[in-house]
């Protein structure tokens, strides 16, 4: 037996029925939260009327994925062996964009670029200033200047 | 004809003056770097692309991302061919057979069939284009809120019965999308709805950080750390002559997939990616010796690569004669061209014919721009295959945040596309279709306003959905369809055409 076999054996919650239930509960909110809002009539809706009715889809549709999820593979078995990393790169990402309007453009990529290439793929240190200077000013020249698109600069100036 | 060979006429002059051929070349390029790059595709290429066409005028800007759009059609058939990784979703089935041919010295000739079937296809898919849409425009002439509600419900049915895996889920997805369409201010109320005191959610969610967010983020979250990027081949030109036998193997897949992928095109759903999938089960299934499919039959790369272009030009049809998205693609098309004050529908080939006709023209020069691009300089490109993921993946996360902030100037924006790459790569994990949140983000103000409208205008009576032929006619097609796809909930080891082409359902 091998091990996904075992562990459908076993039972278990099962991949389809977390995320239809992740799905209804959410349905569940945005109907709550649509309370603010004047449902009005079936003849004459409100601007609470369609996100009402969507609400209700939504949690029909995430009960029947979680009442038909018995056939889906067990939650177990799930493997995210990159998640780690996936999570590492959101917080970088999230910090760069607290970052982007406050340092600038140039700054916050040099920082993300040395982030993601030096502690996260552990590369050369000549190789990750040279990628990360070089890539924050050509991209800032090509976009910034030869685009004309409005990138931001620290305060600095820079 | 004489008509539109006039119209023609016309839109070649604007497609052949200097600055137009300059974008057109320039779009080519880019969306064949676009799709040759693992984790970059076409949606992520335009989206990206969409602020430094702010400043152009609107001819030009559609020229350039229509050029990024079926660039990179052509550009992720060789990552495939040559490393096994498709550079974009469409080109998942030529990794099987391309890859193959490569392993058996043959990279050089899949790339040829790969280059002249999207030729073929694109050529073939804009005669469509240039017939099908001015009919289908002067006929849309005739829609009112109802039909736009019911053509709007039946494309939504026709997405999740289209879709490869579970049509509940699929169907969930599009309600997901429509319901963030919700979000900002009611323009026929006037309230401002699910904002969370966020000023810029007033505007609503864009479609640029949800679609980059879910396509570009959430695969680079995937993907980072696991790509180990296989020694590529650097095929010379003489190298890239199919052999009589191989260029007639190719003939009839290329026509196949050339018609059956312009006419997905114009479904709605991720069509350039359902129509290789299509392509490829119906050439296995045709072929008199299907055992060789898997292990490099040519077949299984012109279909595809044919399909997946043909599907991409098929996609401007109902975008250009009825302003109604098919794809994310699309959706972010015609927010671009909406920045100009061009109003895609039934009346812009009649308002701006040079606008239309010239992006018909600039299809036929950029397929052959494309072509040469992909066979004599296929050398060219393929040295961007040898930079490590590793550097590539930051810089093109850089390019996601960067882009995403420039549409609007606005950091709220970036903070939606980091959280629909979180949402997206769960969804992913959990095995759902990112492409109807973002259709359903695009449509929901289209139904929500024909929904009321239509309302408005029968004093409130749901009578008129079904008075009208029109709208009565793709009412019940949708609906046929809805109950159809919920068939393999309760009806167990039933095949469909859907499993017959490898679309497998997943319930």
């Amino acid at each position: 037996m091998t091990e996904p076999d075992q562990l459908s054996a076993r039972g278990g919650l099962r991949s389809d029925q977390l995320s239809g239930l992740m799905l209804l509960a959410l349905a569940l909110y945005v109907a709550w939260a649509n309370q603010a809002y004047p449902v009005g009539t079936l003849q004459e809706p409100g601007p609470g009327y369609l996100p009402l009715v969507l609400a209700v889809f939504l949690g029909a549709l995430g009960l029947l994925t979680a009442v038909f999820g018995f056939r889906s593979a067990p939650l177990a078995a799930m493997r995210w062996p990159e998640a780690k990393r996936a999570v590492l790169i959101l917080i970088a990402c999230a910090a760069a964009t607290f970052a982007l309007e406050r340092i600038g453009y140039r700054l916050t990529v040099i920082a993300l670029l040395i982030f993601f290439l030096g502690l996260i793929e552990r590369k050369g240190p000549v190789r990750v200033a040279a990628v990360a200077l070089g890539f924050a000013f050509a991209s800032f020249y090509v976009i910034g200047d030869l685009l004309h698109v409005p990138l931001p600069r620290s305060p600095w100036g820079f | 004809m004489a008509e539109t060979l006039q119209n023609l006429l016309l839109g070649f002059s604007v497609a052949l003056q200097p600055s137009v051929l300059v974008y057109a070349f320039v779009g080519c390029v880019i969306g064949t770097l676009v799709g040759m790059m693992p984790g970059l595709g076409p949606l992520a290429g335009i989206s990206l692309l969409l602020p430094a066409t702010f400043g152009l005028n609107p001819i030009i800007a559609i020229v350039l991302l229509a050029g990024v759009y079926y660039g990179a059609m052509y550009g992720g058939s060789t990552t495939s061919i040559l490393m096994r990784i498709p550079g974009e979703a469409a080109s998942v089935m030529t990794c099987v057979d391309g890859y193959a041919m490569t392993q058996n010295g043959r990279a050089g000739p899949a790339l040829a069939i790969a280059a002249i079937g999207s030729f073929v296809a694109g050529t073939i898919a804009v005669l469509g284009l240039m017939l099908l849409a001015p009919t289908l425009a002067a006929w849309a002439l005739r829609f009112g809120p109802p039909e736009y509600t019911a053509l709007l419900l039946m494309g939504l049915f026709i997405l999740a019965y289209m879709s490869g895996g579970s049509t509940v889920k699929t169907l969930a997805m599009a309600v997901l999308g429509l319901l963030l369409g919700m979000i900002g201010i009611d323009i026929m109320s006037g309230y401002t709805r699910f904002s969370f005191g966020i000023v810029e959610l007033g505007d609503g969610v864009g479609i640029v950080p949800v679609a980059v967010g879910l396509f570009g983020v959430s695969e680079i979250l995937l993907s980072a750390g696991a790509l180990k990027m296989p020694e590529v081949q650097r095929p010379k030109l003489r190298d890239l002559v199919p052999s009589r036998e191989e260029l007639r193997l190719s003939v009839g897949p290329i026509g196949r997939g050339s018609v059956m992928g312009f006419l997905i095109g114009i479904i709605p759903g991720s069509a350039h990616i359902i129509s290789s999938f299509v392509s490829y089960g119906v050439e296995r299934r045709l072929s008199k010796h299907p055992d060789r499919f898997g292990k490099g039959a040519i077949e299984g790369v012109a279909g595809p690569e044919s399909a997946n272009n043909a599907a991409a030009t098929g996609a401007f049809v109902p975008m250009m004669a009825l302003g109604i998205p098919t794809s994310p693609v699309t959706a972010v098309m015609i927010a671009a061209i909406m920045v100009h004050g061009v109003l895609p529908g039934p009346m812009l080939i009649q308002e701006q014919p040079e606008l239309f006709w010239g992006f018909v023209a600039s299809m036929y020069v950029g397929n052959v721009v494309l072509l040469i691009l992909n066979l004599p300089m296929v050398g060219v490109f393929v040295n961007l295959l040898r930079i490590p993921y590793a550097y590539l993946y930051p810089c093109i996360l850089c390019f996601c945040i960067v882009g995403t902030y420039s549409v609007a100037n606005n950091i709220v924006d970036v903070w939606i596309l980091l959280s629909m790459g979180a949402v997206g790569y769960v969804l992913r994990k959990f095995g759902y279709d990112l492409a109807p949140v973002a259709l359903g983000l695009v449509l929901a103000p289209m139904l929500e306003l024909s929904l009321r409208q239509s309302l408005a205008m029968s004093a409130g009576n749901y009578a008129i959905f079904i008075e009208r032929p029109i709208a009565t006619t793709m009412l019940v097609l949708g609906a046929l369809l809805a109950l159809y796809s919920l068939k393999p909930l309760f009806v167990r080891d039933r095949r469909d055409w859907r499993s017959e082409v490898g679309l497998g359902k997943s319930e």
